[in-house]
């Protein structure tokens, strides 16, 4: 009893139990599911493809925990940072032209270029949030809104291919490796992420002004700064996760890479039992939250669901397990057992 | 239920993770009665309080109330005020961003049709302040207004609800005389109209100056109700500790003038901030201790915000032990020995969600740098290291520190400021709303603090405190630094001339 009671207080509990509860409707509808096949020493089936697509959604995800944490706002441009990250990149690889079968600048200065921007993204809603102290999502509604069109401009309204094999690495798979590379590219962001937090103080910083920013100036933290560097990394992702994408289709879509991926982010963060309202979070709870939402997309697809239908589906799946985890649903659930209990007791009686 | 009885709560018990905060408590309220309930922190009170009006649900027992049959089960502060129990917090619990009308309206609010009517709320809001002696803008927000200000709106919205019972959880620890009074006259008019009144208070004077009755609280348990004239206050004081009353008066000896070093702290030139205080000089020394007295809203606070840069000076020089100190904002102060207990706990002080570990550790762990962080097990060692000093009430040093009791909480965030081993430390009310165990516990702590050669800034409403402690106090009046009174001077009647305006 008490094992148990630990094992449902323990606080990835639910998103966990979300996680598997989507993964195990497959075993009825789809019992191919969890099928695994081995290719040239790859591996295919459902699962690895929620594993592989899900990485830019975790990349995000891990972003947002932090930008959420540290000001109580959500950053809903970061959708539209990962197409001008990828706008960028592309074009610094292409010279400038509508599609290249080889590079006409180094790589590295590629991928650099197009976080460089991301990261600037990134300062200037930093900026905005930390310093003129607007509220994080009109700040980053500007972003959000001007993003695209700005990697229109970038592109020249086209779409730029790089039709190079060594650009579509970041979002295929290489041989030796069982798995995509794109889930390694998520693996490395979250590692260093969690590194950071447990080497330095900047988690307790974090949480400390998210939760009393007052309280935290006092003691001698400075808000703004620690704010404005979560949506400085939060940029940095956004953009690592707009090479991804972008690699995947070795090429920029300003229309189509990263679309209403923030608010999947968003989703994902709530998924991991994260607070909106910033304060304490568990990065690993956003992490399990993106491949929950990966795995229901993917369930959904598996079960011949038209493309259209899905966000339907969707919907009514984060209905439920947004309603699991929440509090006022908890107590009401412990108010019925307690009733419960008393009514078989006055029986007794 | 018996005639005469308004309310009455019967064995409740209530707990939270790992404490039992009441066990098996009665209490009962007379109509026409203003009724004390005393014990120390985590005795129980707010909790007692908060199972009645709904906040937190109890586990076993039963309340009744005067007019209804049977049992009732408050299970939200509306509920309770439908059945005629209306509270004002110790915290003041209005929305800040809202008018003054708004605020004392909110929830029900008059309609024209389907409308909220403007006019007339804002009429009767007029006139319900004035009959209370409240003059403010019932069309500003509230956050213009002092916490004092605040705190009488409160009970004036409270009051307005046409109350069987009337909660008043620490009122009047935000007041000064004056207004307290004010509140002792409003109290009495509602008792002869036969309203029950609960008065949760740390103030003996007070409860023996309004109060027919005291039900003391110790530890989460009952231990009994007492009519006013047959308790003593020594002995009230006992039954509250459980113990013989440790003599407050004993702390410092009289005549014995403290030996004060040459060696110079802080030395403040001109410092100023507009529109919160004038420039003003001030010179602390190495362990000494000095009180800052004067009225509420008269700059004491914003006196030492100043120095300690929470509102960065905008003029005159600051010298820490001779150097001259540009302080932009806290961390600077912090780096050069400074250390800040803040007058509002709830909103400044505590870091709500945080374990007591993370409160303690925070402004070292700030001081050492984000790159340099303490270690896990450094980090418990000192919590419990603190918590071991200062006798912190805790179920486990993980414990949020919201879950603590305010006497605990302040325990928690002075341990905090000595962790970082100022050289100069400031309290700005540490003793608010705090039981007078813990106060004393305090008090003392500042007299050793003082011994070993740390400085302190001791800001306090209590004068008798302030004098207890103090080598040395410094005057304000309205916004501005207007005296000092030496250690010979301080008595009761010198400091409070010179508060209101007669000693320069």
């Amino acid at each position: 009893m008490s094992k148990l009671k630990k094992i449902t207080q323990f606080r990835l509990f639910l998103p966990i139990l979300c996680l598997v509860l989507v993964l195990l409707v497959n075993l009825i509808t789809t019992p191919d599911f969890f099928a695994i096949s081995v290719r040239d020493g790859m591996l295919y089936g459902y699962i690895i493809d929620v594993i592989n697509r899900a990485s830019e959604l975790v990349i995000l995800a891990v972003g947002m925990t932090l930008m959420v944490a540290a000001s109580g706002g959500t950053d809903i441009s970061v959708g539209a940072v990962m197409a001008v990250a990828a706008a960028v990149v592309c074009n610094v690889l292409s010279g400038g032209q509508q599609s290249v079968t080889e590079y006409s600048n180094p790589y590295i200065l590629g991928i650099l270029a197009g976080i460089a921007v991301a990261a600037v993204c990134g300062c200037f809603n930093g900026f905005l949030v930390a310093k003129l102290k607007i509220q994080p999502m009109i700040a980053t509604l500007i972003l959000f809104t001007a993003g695209r069109g700005i990697a229109q401009l970038i592109t020249k309204g086209q779409i730029t291919y790089v039709r190079v094999d060594q650009y579509k690495v970041l979002g295929s798979s290489i041989k030796g490796l069982p798995l995509p590379v794109p889930f390694f590219v998520a693996m490395l962001v979250v590692i260093v992420t969690l590194l950071l937090l447990k080497r330095t103080a900047i988690g307790l910083y974090i949480e400390s002004v998210g939760i009393n920013s007052k309280a935290s100036r006092l003691v001698g933290l400075k808000s703004s700064k620690i704010i404005f560097l979560t949506y400085l990394f939060g940029g940095i992702l956004a953009g690592i996760a707009g090479l991804v994408a972008s690699s995947r289709i070795y090429s920029a879509d300003a229309n189509n890479i990263g679309l209403n991926m923030e608010l999947d982010a968003i989703l994902a963060v709530a998924l991991g039992g994260n607070s909106l309202g910033g304060g304490k979070f568990s990065l690993m709870g956003s992490v399990i939250g993106a491949y929950t939402i990966q795995a229901l997309t993917t369930t959904l697809y598996a079960m011949h669901v038209s493309s259209d239908q899905v966000p339907v589906y969707k919907a009514i799946v984060v209905v439920i397990i947004v309603s699991l985890q929440s509090p006022q649903l908890k107590k009401w659930v412990s108010k019925m057992k307690l009733n419960k209990k008393t009514v078989s007791g006055n029986e007794v009686a | 239920m018996e005639s005469g009885v308004v309310l009455t709560m019967k064995n409740i018990y209530k707990t939270f993770p790992g404490v039992k905060a009441l066990q098996n408590v009665d209490f009962t309220l007379r109509k026409g009665e203003i009724h004390a309930l005393m014990g120390e922190n985590g005795a129980g009170k707010s909790t007692l309080i908060k199972v009645l009006t709904g906040v937190e649900e109890f586990e076993t027992g039963e309340i009744r109330i005067d007019g209804k049959d049977g049992a009732i089960i408050n299970r939200s502060p509306q509920e309770a005020q439908t059945n005629g129990i209306s509270t004002v917090y110790q915290e003041v619990n209005l929305c800040p961003n809202l008018s003054v009308a708004e605020n004392l309206y909110i929830g029900r609010e008059p309609r024209k049709g389907a409308f909220i009517d403007w006019g007339t709320m804002k009429k009767n809001a007029a006139e319900l302040l004035e009959s209370l002696d409240i003059h403010v803008d019932v069309s500003a927000a509230v956050e213009n207004y002092s916490i004092a200000i605040q705190q009488m709106l409160a009970i004036a919205r409270a009051v307005d609800m046409s109350a069987k019972v009337l909660i008043l959880d620490e009122p009047t620890s935000s007041l000064d005389d004056d207004e307290v009074e004010k509140l002792f006259v409003l109290m009495r008019r509602l008792k002869d109209q036969g309203v029950g009144i609960i008065f949760v208070t740390h103030f003996l004077e007070q409860v023996y100056a309004v109060c027919d009755r005291i039900t003391v609280l110790r530890n989460g348990t009952l231990v009994g109700e007492y009519k006013v004239e047959e308790l003593p206050r020594v002995q009230l004081v006992a039954k509250m500790m459980g113990k013989d009353f440790d003599d407050l008066a004993s702390l410092k000896k009289e005549g014995e003038a403290t030996k004060v070093s040459d060696e110079v702290v802080i030395e403040a030139k001109n410092l100023g901030h507009k529109g919160t205080i004038r420039p003003f000089n001030l010179t602390v020394h190495k362990g000494e201790v000095i009180g800052l007295t004067g009225l509420l809203g008269s700059g004491r606070s914003e006196l030492v915000r100043a120095i300690y840069g929470a509102d960065k000076p905008d003029e005159g020089e600051l010298f820490v032990k001779g150097e001259k100190l540009q302080v932009n904002m806290p961390i600077d102060a912090m780096m050069h020995g400074m250390a800040y207990l803040p007058e509002n706990r709830k909103e400044e002080g505590i870091i709500a969600d945080l374990s007591v570990r993370e409160n303690i550790i925070i402004a070292l762990q700030a001081k050492k740098g984000m790159f340099r962080l303490m270690s896990r097990k450094e980090q418990e060692e000192f919590t419990d290291e603190y918590i071991k000093i200062l006798q912190i009430k805790t179920a486990d040093r993980e414990t949020p520190i919201k879950q603590l009791s305010g006497g605990n909480q302040q325990k928690v965030i002075l341990g905090r400021w000595l962790l970082t081993n100022p050289d100069f430390l400031i309290l700005d009310e540490p003793t608010r709303g705090i039981d007078i165990g813990t106060k004393t516990e305090i008090q003392k702590l500042v007299l050793e603090l003082a011994e070993k050669g740390m400085s302190v800034i001791f800001i306090s409403s209590e004068v008798e405190e302030m004098i207890r402690t103090c080598s040395r106090m410094a005057v304000l009046r309205d916004g501005s630094k207007v005296g000092e009174l030496e250690e010979s001077e301080l008595n009761q009647s010198s400091i409070m001339k010179a508060i209101a305006g007669g000693a320069e």
